[in-house]
């Protein structure tokens, strides 16, 4: 019979919950790397007992943890615990992001705008989102504050930038989001190994078409009245990007305000945000097996973080957009005033879609029946800053 | 040899208790000393020290014999009671918040 795994980030460290596939009963493992923040966490497609995590402090800095089995032992790539070191120089860390500031990349790019205008020097300060090669167990994306892409093809010993990003052009005119700039969605094209999208907070959506050496900004019919473009080509704080593997060119952006979908691979976006109470939100996602099936949870505003009305309801889209329908059955209907941030909503494989998301009041919810009615698996945890879903035969 | 405290995250991720007894030749600096402890604790490197700067961590202080040594040069001696082992050297993780 079918498992899941659902892997979750949370402020005070990673918690593992795992079921059969009838999504009733639930073992919790945890915290593991308690008292650090975890951002994010996430299994291989290829090798679902290689799970990798980012696991970061603002005293201590990145550290990235990796498993070979299932999430049950934890080691830094490259450094077993306990090992005597080689003699000779140290070896490679695993948490080194050093930016690629080389004359070779052609474009050394040193500064982004800050808020205040002016321009401000490019800090690393943690992986926000990891992103697992869909063939290969050892090679593996790292979103990060300040915005960039690292790649490793070592099973996250090494980390190199994919440095065209960052120096495309634009970079000077990123700026952060209150949230820091961060690289936070990574999206890999399942029929092509050379497209990737990736967004940024607040720069907006990026593609390449080429394995990530060069970029373009795809931002068209994005607008965002808080900046002083409200159409400029960069500057849109996006929130999060989903798309379903089976029509990878078809993709569903939250963004700060608004709900837009794009059918061409990010040319063109058109708002679907409908009857939504508020289209202010953080997560969005597709359901596995019906690609016009679309989650997201409405946010009463920016200045408000929190759910609209304090009442959690899940909204779900059966048309790819604009006609949205409220799902709360088993969920909170007052006094609820959490919020769920980016990367805190999954989807499983199970022939019945699995919807998943924490809030960063502790609680992470499960629907086994495509959002239809909704159950708490846990309730308080630290506040859940990711949530990723792994289907196991 | 000489000991080196560290604050528990640190403790947990090098995998050790208590103390940390490291030899480290003379002449005993902070730099000397922060070296022969990542050399032998790989997974601390980027965790005190930023990886590419080799600056301080801008929340961790350092300390020794009551004195208060963060703002002192990295090549600066540390006072003999450390260089014998007598006194620990401290890596603090600074408080924030009440």
């Amino acid at each position: 019979m079918s498992k899941v795994r659902v892997l979750v980030g949370t402020r005070k460290g990673a918690f593992i919950l795992t079921s059969d596939g009838k999504r009733e009963q639930w073992e919790i493992s945890g915290p593991h790397f308690a008292g650090w923040e975890l951002y994010h966490l996430k299994g291989s497609p290829a090798d679902p007992n290689r799970i990798y995590a980012s696991q970061t402090s603002g005293w201590f800095g990145q550290i990235i943890q990796r498993s070979d089995d299932g999430g049950t032992t934890w080691h830094q790539p490259g450094t077993p615990p306990g090992e005597n070191p080689a003699p000779g120089p140290p070896k490679a860390a695993s948490n080194k992001f050093v930016y690629d500031i080389s004359p070779a990349t052609g474009k050394p790019l040193t500064t982004h705008q800050w808020y205040d205008g002016t321009q401000h020097p490019w800090e690393f300060k943690r992986v926000w989102h990891l992103e697992p090669s869909l063939t290969d167990p050892d090679t593996v994306y790292a979103g990060v504050e300040d915005a960039a892409m690292f790649r490793s093809t070592d099973g996250g010993e090494n980390w190199h930038e994919l440095p065209g990003l960052r120096g495309h052009g634009t970079g000077p005119k990123w700026q952060p989001g209150a949230g820091g700039m961060c690289l936070h969605t990574i999206l890999l094209d399942p029929s092509d190994p050379k497209r990737m999208y990736i967004a940024i907070s607040a720069a907006g959506a990026f593609r390449t078409d080429d394995g990530g050496n060069t970029w373009k900004p795809i931002n068209k019919g994005l607008y965002s009245q808080y900046i002083p473009n409200p159409t400029a080509e960069v500057g849109h704080c996006v929130h999060h990007i989903a798309m379903n593997p089976s029509r990878p060119g078809v993709l569903f952006m939250q963004k700060h305000w608004h709900v837009m979908r794009s059918d061409d691979a990010g040319e063109q976006w058109n708002k679907v945000s409908g009857n939504l109470p508020t289209d202010f939100g953080f997560v969005i996602d597709v359901h596995t097996h019906e690609p016009e099936t679309i989650y997201v949870v409405p946010i009463k505003s920016d200045g408000e973080h929190y759910v609209h009305e304090g009442k959690l309801r899940v909204y779900r889209s059966r048309t790819g957009g604009n006609e949205w329908e409220p799902l709360s059955r088993g969920l909170p209907q007052k006094d609820c005033y959490v919020n769920i941030l980016r990367d805190a909503m999954a989807v499983d494989q199970l022939d019945k879609c699995g919807v998943y998301f924490g809030t960063t009041g502790g609680q992470v919810y499960c629907s086994a029946d495509a959002g239809d009615s909704w159950n708490a698996i846990v309730r308080d945890l630290p506040a859940v800053l990711s949530v990723e879903v792994q289907t196991l035969a | 040899m000489i000991r080196i405290i560290l604050p528990p995250h640190l403790r947990t991720l090098a995998v050790v208790q208590g103390e940390v007894e490291l030899e480290v030749a003379a002449p005993v600096t902070r730099r000397s000393v922060l070296d022969a402890l990542e050399a032998r604790y790989p997974m601390l490197r980027g965790a005190i020290r930023d990886h590419a700067t080799l600056q301080r961590r801008p929340f961790l202080r350092f300390f020794a014999c009551e004195q208060d040594l963060t703002h002192d040069p990295p090549d600066a001696p540390l006072p003999d009671a450390v260089a014998s082992g007598k006194e620990p050297f401290i890596v603090l993780g600074a408080i924030a918040g009440g």
